[in-house]
């Protein structure tokens, strides 16, 4: 089962012939990713690696591959753009993985997608690692070979700590059902919320670790949700307890502004839910695994 | 990135959002000569004289010469323009600290000089980029003057908020909802709607990340003003707004995290002495926890990114050994498109240029992990290897406090 994408994902990527793209495809093909058409402006009719046809705009793609998604690697200035012609064009998962994009681009992208996000169309990012289900379908930026099949859902805003959990849990031997990593953006795509939904309704997911940071109310939002909806156990850790205020750390979104989205707030939330918070950033898989048994 | 108020209230002008008449000098004299040259065209003898830093607070904050405080941030002058140069050259040079600027304070090396206003009433008003509702949110409030996080912590119900849909902008309906609740006329009101028109304009064509007026005036003859211009720009948007380089102040950021930007190297200069190199955002910030949960403190958050050069690496590495208050080093790598060998030859190249005089510990996983192991083992240099980040945190915490 897992969530998002499997072995049925027919795959376009758009900006496959850019630096970032063409590395990440060969990446995403040497996985084992459906990657059925390339979308680069102008290069239209040649072919990538020999193998996968490259076209003018998303919507030929579409037509000619049957693609049902698209990860964008195009660069911050045409990135909301991108994600808007991919919805256009009818896919119905956009993954962008640009970083950088203007927080008023991303709040059109959101009110342009209103009354399509979560219902025919799931945008995931910008600012992400992507979305892998081990074994059937890498989509992103993120090392294939630290995953492994397996029980355990991961959502983060962050893509090394994605990483982290992962590496931790394939260490103790427990595999993924998928990783989704949400971006470290201010306005985005699917949130927390979105995503335990789903591995709250898939078989195959057991358990999630959800890791958040500090910025914003979005973790406390999802530990409410935890609370009231989660049938299976949630592990969590909060990135940023020693970040100073109004810094803002890396990622467009995080930053502590006005008193809020302080870490200390969101552990105690993960904690009034029920969510187990790992003590160290190492130790994000054993904590889930003492709460499965 | 942040602007100084006499260019934020200059792009207020640009958008119609009415301001008083002010102009920004450097020095004493400029001062005086610009109090006499706001006097004659105003007609009104009062001027007030204003320190331009990047932190809030400048009121109420005070500026230190030397040990001694010789006055405030911000001055009403009524005694003409010899006053104003006097001011003016109690501010210029003195380091003003406020709430935000933490104790050592902010040089002052510009003053805005600003026609004196006959104020009836302050307001608040401030717009942000609301993350819940994905929208640009408008808030509003009858405290104005005051500190609006106090305000939020301990009367939210004074706070008036109206979000904003993209594609119709600011409405005349959100307007009369907010005016008429803060108290103005129905002129006043009119005069509100066109004032928070312009600036959300302004907003989201300059690309801002915060807008805000505190404290938004009504004057004593009915008219409408911005008093104050708080003016922050999305760091992400500056490809399409190369006027921004003209704006910055490089006097008021930190040298080092200019220095780091222009590599393209996210960094942050905290207190501590433990330096981190780490790639990924979530990743840095989790490092500096774990040191701090072992005991260390971090000296910096460094991120080198996902798609970091040898160069890049180089340049982070150099820039940690040359902190002087840095008596460790933990390098915190989880490889996923960073290549663990990329890492470690950054990490030899710097330190054979500077040489390695504090604990270093390294801790690789991830892509090309063997390589970047076997080049740092091939090194020579005194490293110490880490099998996890919480074997690696332990490690430079307890090498550092031995050292003291």
């Amino acid at each position: 089962m897992a969530i998002l994408v499997d072995s049925n994902t027919r795959l376009l990527v758009q900006g496959i012939t850019g630096k970032f793209g063409s590395f990440h495809a060969k990446q995403m093909l040497a996985y084992g990713t459906k990657v059925v058409g390339g979308v680069t402006p102008g290069a239209g009719g040649t072919t990538f690696e020999n193998s996968v046809p490259v076209f003018n705009t998303v919507g030929e793609a579409v037509k000619q591959s049957g693609a049902n998604a698209s990860v964008i690697f195009v660069p911050p200035p045409g990135a909301a753009d991108a994600i808007l012609e991919a919805a256009d064009a009818g896919v119905s998962l956009i993954v962008c993985i640009t970083e950088g994009v203007p927080v008023m681009d991303m709040v059109k992208v959101r009110r342009a997608l209103e009354h399509r996000l979560n219902k025919d169309l799931t945008l995931v990012g910008p600012n992400c690692p992507g979305v892998i289900t081990p074994g059937q379908c890498k989509i992103g930026i993120m090392p294939g070979h630290i995953h492994k099949v397996g029980p355990i859902g991961v959502v983060s805003r962050s893509g090394t700590l994605t990483y982290e959990a992962v590496g931790q849990l394939s260490a103790l031997g427990i595999g993924q059902s998928s990783c989704v990593g949400i971006g470290g953006d201010p306005v985005n795509g699917m949130d927390f919320i979105d995503v335990l939904k789903l591995f709250n309704d898939d078989p195959q997911t057991e358990g999630v670790i959800m890791i958040g940071e500090i910025g914003g109310g979005a973790e406390e939002r999802a530990a409410a949700w935890v609370k009231a909806n989660m049938k299976k156990p949630v592990a969590g850790f909060i990135a940023g307890t020693t970040a100073p205020p109004g810094k803002r750390m890396g990622h467009a979104g995080a930053v502590i502004s006005g008193g809020k989205g302080r870490a200390i707030d969101k552990i105690e939330a993960f904690e009034a839910a029920g969510i187990k918070v790992a003590p160290t950033p190492a130790q994000m898989a054993e904590t889930l695994k003492s709460m499965m048994g | 990135m942040k602007i100084h108020e006499y260019q934020g209230k200059e792009l207020f002008r640009r958008y119609g959002v009415p301001v008083p008449q002010g102009i920004a000098v450097t020095t004493a004299d400029e001062a005086r000569a610009a109090a006499e040259k706001l006097i004659a065209a105003t007609g009104v003898p009062v001027v007030v004289v204003k320190s331009q830093i990047h932190a809030g607070g400048r009121g109420k904050g005070q500026v230190h010469k030397g040990t001694e405080v010789v006055g405030r941030g911000v001055e009403v002058v009524k005694g003409g323009p010899d006053a104003a140069r006097d001011a003016a050259s109690r501010m210029l040079g003195g380091r003003l600290v406020t709430i935000q600027t933490g104790p050592e304070g902010q040089i002052v090396r510009t003053v805005f000089v600003e026609q004196g206003m006959n104020i009836a009433r302050e307001l608040y008003l401030g717009m942000l980029v609301d993350r819940d509702t994905r929208r640009v949110v408008v808030m509003a409030s009858t405290e104005g003057g005051m500190d609006i996080e106090h305000v939020a912590e301990h009367t939210p119900e004074k706070i008036l908020k109206a979000w904003i849909d993209p594609t119709t902008g600011f409405m005349p309906f959100q307007a009369r909802q907010l005016g008429f609740a803060l108290g103005l006329s129905k002129d006043q009101v009119a005069k509100f709607s066109a004032l928070v028109s312009g600036l959300y304009e302004l907003f989201v064509k300059e690309d801002c990340s915060l807008v805000e007026v505190n404290p938004l005036v009504v004057t004593g003859d009915g008219a409408v003003m911005a008093l104050d211009a708080k003016v922050n720009f999305d760091d992400n948007a500056d490809f399409r707004h190369k006027n921004w380089e003209e704006l910055r102040d490089v006097a008021e950021e930190d040298p080092r995290e200019l220095e780091a930007k222009k590599t393209g190297l996210s960094f942050v200069s905290l207190d501590g002495n433990i330096g981190c190199l780490v790639n990924g955002a979530g990743l840095a910030m989790a490092t500096m926890d774990i040191i701090a949960h072992c005991g260390g403190t971090p000296a910096n958050f460094l991120d080198v990114g996902g798609g970091a050069t040898e160069e890049a690496v180089t340049k982070a590495f150099t820039m940690i050994l040359s902190d002087p208050e840095v008596k460790g080093i933990f390098v915190n790598i989880f490889g996923g498109i960073m290549k663990c060998d990329v890492i470690a030859q950054g990490v030899i190249n710097a330190t054979r240029a500077l040489g390695l005089k504090v604990p270093l510990v390294v801790r690789l996983e991830g892509t090309n992990v063997v390589e970047g192991r076997q080049l740092l083992a091939d090194s020579g240099l005194a490293i110490t290897p880490a099998s996890s980040m919480l074997d690696g945190a332990q490690k430079i915490c307890g090498l550092v406090s031995g050292r003291k």
